[in-house]
């Protein structure tokens, strides 16, 4: 014992904010896939970001001499159908998807209409889920029951009921994401919680009486984290995807906007004279999907292996 | 000429064996420098605490390390063929059917989707071609040889539908139906009851004899090992630091490994007024980190500088007797004296002063489950009576220790008096005031009065925060100091777990077994309770840490003046650490009492039966043998009249007319000193004419 008690006066280091960081990137590193699916998720996040900077044309500039042309030196990827600049309006395309959600024509905060419709999911999904898995009982069959009627529509019809009723914008796209996502994310939180509740330091503080909220927000949800931030990762690519199906239907952001799904519903008609202006907007949701997805099991294969 | 053969050749030996793990970090070496023989009908065991490689070295000899381990060295000869180096369909060439295995959980090598019958007879119908008709036969005279009920029956039943002792022996009859040459048991008994696994180890014992089979036994418990084994090697760290015959290893021991460990155990019938626990300092060093000389230089009290330079060899200390150290005969000599602190504090805890003072009372206290009904509509409810009409008191500054098999009700109880299960019925009274609701609907004062220490250290602390924080929880919970002393109290907490600051801002993966459990008490004694209710706490921790943190639970005790419950199912343990002791059998109290009267008659026949079933670490000790038939009967409809009449060994011979008033009629609490019952019909006076379970030689 004498050793331990020699090493108490020496002043303790925290483990600083930059180690912490570190220590939890090194299990991404780890992992290739999730390396792979990094880079081609960071391509599109720093094309949407610098989009005025990497790109020489405005996104809704037409310009009538230069139609339905493909790739070449003036215009990288060719232009549409209205001669405007694919490049252009695939990385500002990006922008809606990944970081502005635009509340009115000039106001927008930064993060996406897929990010913030997963995370407003995540939130109010995870609060039903840690409430139907702490307190069980009704509690459970009601919240469970309510959310088995959500999930008895198809999501895409659930998209269409939404908008319909609430019209296009962004902010509506946001919260139809949302609603669709919240069933899912409430069942994984809830069984998850249903394991946790049982440990002892759940026990432990039922033992020193802590409120319901504590109990729930502070003792089982930190321990959640994991699936839940990775199931959301997998989440966002969904909600790109549902992104592209709305805007291809017409429902998404209101033309001449880019959006990668109205992209393709617009250059759908003219796919035999150029399928240019079909192909790279689908490119961009399917890469940017997949690489999310790579990313996502890339990590979940990570931390299982050292639980 | 093969007959010529197996009489000079051991059945199994290993020579150097070393097994190395390879991680991101390089190969870590869990086991070297192995080497040992078993003969026909020998039973040698390995012993040693968690992480010392005695399974890794099991796993080894039938080639199952995974995908990242690997023998990096030695020889294994089994039945004079190597067996290293060979691919897995020579191996199964040479092995055949001769090596079987038999691990810890029998729901794990059972099938839940066959039945039994049809799961054995496959071993025989697949390795011997053996037609069916012929192999149920086999199988059902199999089963009757490890002494289980109806084998008929049994045949025909899933592994669900028998219990964890049946399923063991089925496992160990499965195991033993191809006659194998060499059997290995990893810890086969540890997941069992007392009672249970004592009826399993007679089992191996017996079958040992009559089979001739060499036996590989390993075990983390002492009293186990000295129970089955003619032989014993002492693992440490992956090595073998003691080898020689089970008499020799416990009674004369060479090794300050082993030495250490002897004292660390409580024996039956040691209690904390007039003995100590001595826990060896430090703790195992890692695989990877090994010391350069001695790997237990660190924490021997005779380390000397040769040992720090030079590792010693495993070297013939007597005839059949080795040991790995430089100066084992010496060291032999000399007379252990324990720390001098030590001594200090034993004459402190002698005398400890009566209090009179009651600070629980709990009168017919019962928690019923409601049991699903299964029929779809209506049909009655029933109730699984977890804690049926218990009655008991303690008094502030004792301890209470709770003991009887699992699914006796044990953990229920508690769990009612700490409120996080409401009481049927029964009036529970704490300091004088009522606590029979649910914690919810408790007063933060009475809540903080009773705290509780858990059972298992992976579980006990919130993985996602920091020891300081979740120490400095109930402080600030229950405002036992001003906020911004919370710090410094969970600093001066920690210090007195012997922690020390640098454990602050550690995170619960970060500590081992026993550093988690002392995290754990220093959160449910933050708030000063009155009452500290410990389920189990050192059940699942390593012996030598067992002590330590039973001593640190008695420190505690001393300094705060806290009364104790200690749920155990280990009743050394219990003898040792607790004043009283109540031992329960399917939801009531068959005997209760100060704790040297429930270890000497007059006992309750369930107290007897479980008393001889205790493994003891001691070859010169002589123990009843009394063995209960059958298994705990089910809590939904427990048995009529005294509810161990089903199992009890005594009734018929102690009782007229065969103990029929047993079936028929409810015990009456007998007295036989002030604070000693037993819930019994056997007149005091039999009982008392009972001899005593354990007796000991003369070396006290």
């Amino acid at each position: 014992m004498a050793t331990e008690e020699a090493t108490v006066g020496v002043p303790v280091l925290k483990p600083s904010r930059w180690q912490k960081t570190k220590d939890s990137l090194s299990i991404l590193w780890s992992s290739k896939i999730a390396v792979v699916g990094l880079i081609i998720v960071l391509f599109w996040v720093f094309a949407a970001i610098f989009a005025p900077v990497v790109t020489r044309y405005e996104p809704n500039v037409e310009d009538a001499q230069a139609r339905n042309q493909g790739p070449s030196a003036a215009h990288w990827l060719g232009t549409d159908h209205k001669g405007r600049d694919l490049w252009s309006r695939v990385a500002y395309g990006g922008q809606i998807v990944l970081i502005k959600w635009p509340i009115t024509e000039k106001f927008w905060i930064p993060g996406g209409v897929a990010i913030w419709g997963v995370f407003l999911s995540v939130l109010i999904g995870a609060t039903l889920g840690l409430l139907s898995g702490y307190y069980v009982g009704w509690t459970d069959d009601i919240v469970m029951r309510f959310l088995d009627a959500m999930m008895a529509f198809p999501t895409i019809l659930l998209y269409l009921i939404i908008i319909a009723a609430v019209g296009a914008s962004a902010t509506n796209v946001v919260i139809a994401i949302t609603i669709a996502g919240i069933p899912g994310v409430a069942r994984l939180v809830r069984s998850l919680t249903l394991d946790i509740r049982t440990r002892d330091y759940v026990a432990a503080a039922q033992t020193r009486g802590e409120s319901g909220l504590r109990m729930m927000y502070v003792e089982i949800l930190p321990n959640a984290r994991g699936p839940v931030m990775i199931d959301a990762m997998l989440r966002v690519g969904y909600a790109i995807f549902s992104l592209g199906t709305l805007g291809f239907l017409g429902l998404g952001l209101p033309p001449p906007n880019p959006d990668w799904g109205g992209m393709v519903q617009a250059g759908h008609e003219h796919i035999f004279t150029n399928p240019w202006a079909v192909i790279w907007p689908t490119l961009a949701i399917s890469t940017l999907v997949v690489g999310l997805s790579l990313l996502a099991d890339g990590l979940r294969e990570e931390s299982l292996r050292y639980q | 000429m093969a007959i010529d053969h197996r009489v000079k050749t051991p059945v199994l030996q290993v020579e150097d064996l070393a097994i190395s793990y390879e991680t991101r970090k390089g190969d870590v070496p869990a086991v070297r420098d192995v080497s040992l023989e078993i003969q026909r009908g020998e039973a040698h065991s390995l012993v040693g605490e968690s992480g010392c490689g005695k399974s890794t070295v099991a796993f080894g000899l039938v080639n199952f390390l995974g995908r990242n381990g690997k023998i990096v060295n030695g020889k294994i000869l089994f039945q004079g063929q190597d067996l290293v180096g060979r691919s897995q369909e020579e191996l199964r060439q040479i092995r055949g059917d001769q090596i079987s295995m038999v691990y810890q959980d029998p729901m794990q090598a059972l099938n839940p989707s066959m039945r039994l019958g049809d799961q054995m007879s496959e071993v025989l119908t697949i390795h011997r071609n053996m037609p069916r008709a012929k192999a149920e036969e086999k199988c059902i005279a199999m089963l009757e040889r490890v002494y289980m009920p109806d084998p008929e029956n049994v045949m025909r039943r899933y592994p669900h539908q028998i219990s964890g002792g049946q399923q063991q022996r089925v496992v160990i009859g499965m195991a033993l139906l191809n006659g194998p040459a060499l059997l290995i048991m990893d810890e086969p008994t540890t997941a069992l009851d007392v009672t249970v696994e004592a009826a399993v180890l007679d089992l191996i014992a017996d079958l040992q004899r009559d089979f001739d089979t060499a036996i590989m036994y390993i075990s983390h418990n002492l009293g186990v090992v000295a129970r089955v084994s003619s032989k014993v090697g002492v693992m440490y760290a992956g090595e073998i630091v003691e080898q020689a015959s089970v008499e020799d290893v416990y009674l004369s021991p060479y090794h300050p490994y082993t030495q250490g460990l002897m004292r660390c155990v409580p024996r039956l019938g040691m209690d904390k007024k007039s003995s100590f626990l001595y826990p060896i300092r430090g703790r195992v060093p890692s695989p990877a980190n090994l010391p350069p000389g001695c790997i237990f230089e660190p924490r021997c009290d005779y380390a000397r500088d040769q040992c720090r330079l030079k590792k010693p060899e495993l070297r013939q200390i007597t005839v059949r007797h080795w040991a790995r150290c430089h100066f084992a005969e010496e060291i032999a000599e000399q007379v252990w004296t324990p720390p001098e602190g030590l001594v200090a504090e034993l004459a402190t805890r002698a005398q400890q002063a009566e209090a009179p003072e009651m600070i629980l009372k709990v009168d017919n206290a019962k928690t019923y489950y409601k049991a699903p009904s299964k029929k779809l509509i209506g049909g009655e409810k029933q109730y699984v009576k977890a804690v049926d009409d218990v009655s008991f008191t303690v008094k502030k500054g004792e301890t209470l220790g709770i003991v009887g098999e699992s699914g006796c009700g044990k953990s229920t109880l508690v769990k009612t008096i700490i409120g996080m299960e409401e009481p049927t019925g029964g009036q529970f009274e704490f300091m004088g005031l009522d606590i029979s609701r649910p914690v919810a609907k408790r007063n933060l004062s009475i809540i903080q009065e009773l705290q509780m220490v858990f059972q298992n250290p992976d579980s006990t602390l919130n993985p996602s925060f920091t020891v300081g924080v979740q120490i400095g929880r109930p402080l600030k919970r229950f405002k036992t100091v001003p906020n911004h002393q919370v710090r410094d109290e969970v600093i001066r907490l920690l210090g007195m777990m012997k922690l020390g600051e640098r454990y602050y801002d550690r995170l619960p993966r970060q500590l081992s077994g026993g550093e988690k459990q002392r995290v754990g008490i220093a959160r449910a004694i933050a708030g000063q309770p009155e009452l500290v209710l410990c389920d189990e706490p050192v059940s699942a921790l390593d012996v030598s840490v067992q002590a330590a943190v039973l001593n640190l639970l008695m420190e505690i005790q001393q300094e705060m003046g806290t009364t104790m419950i200690f749920i155990a199912h280990d009743l050394s343990v219990v003898r040792f650490f607790c004043d009283h002791i109540a031992v329960m059998y399917l939801g009531q109290i068959a005997e209760i009492g100060p704790a040297e009267a429930i270890y000497a008659p007059p006992y309750h026949p369930y107290t007897e039966a479980l008393l001889s079933a205790v493994p003891i670490p001691d070859p010169s000790v002589e123990q009843k043998h009394i063995r209960l038939s059958g298994s705990v009967p089910s809590a939904l409809h427990p048995p009529s009249g005294c509810r161990f009449h089903t199992r009890c060994p005594r009734r018929a011979e102690m009782l007229p007319d065969g103990g029929r008033i047993c079936e028929e009629q409810v015990p009456p609490w007998q007295h036989d000193s002030d604070r000693h019952r037993i819930f019994c019909h056997i007149p005091l006076e039999k009982l008392r004419q009972m001899e005593a379970v354990v007796t000991t030689g003369d070396q006290d």
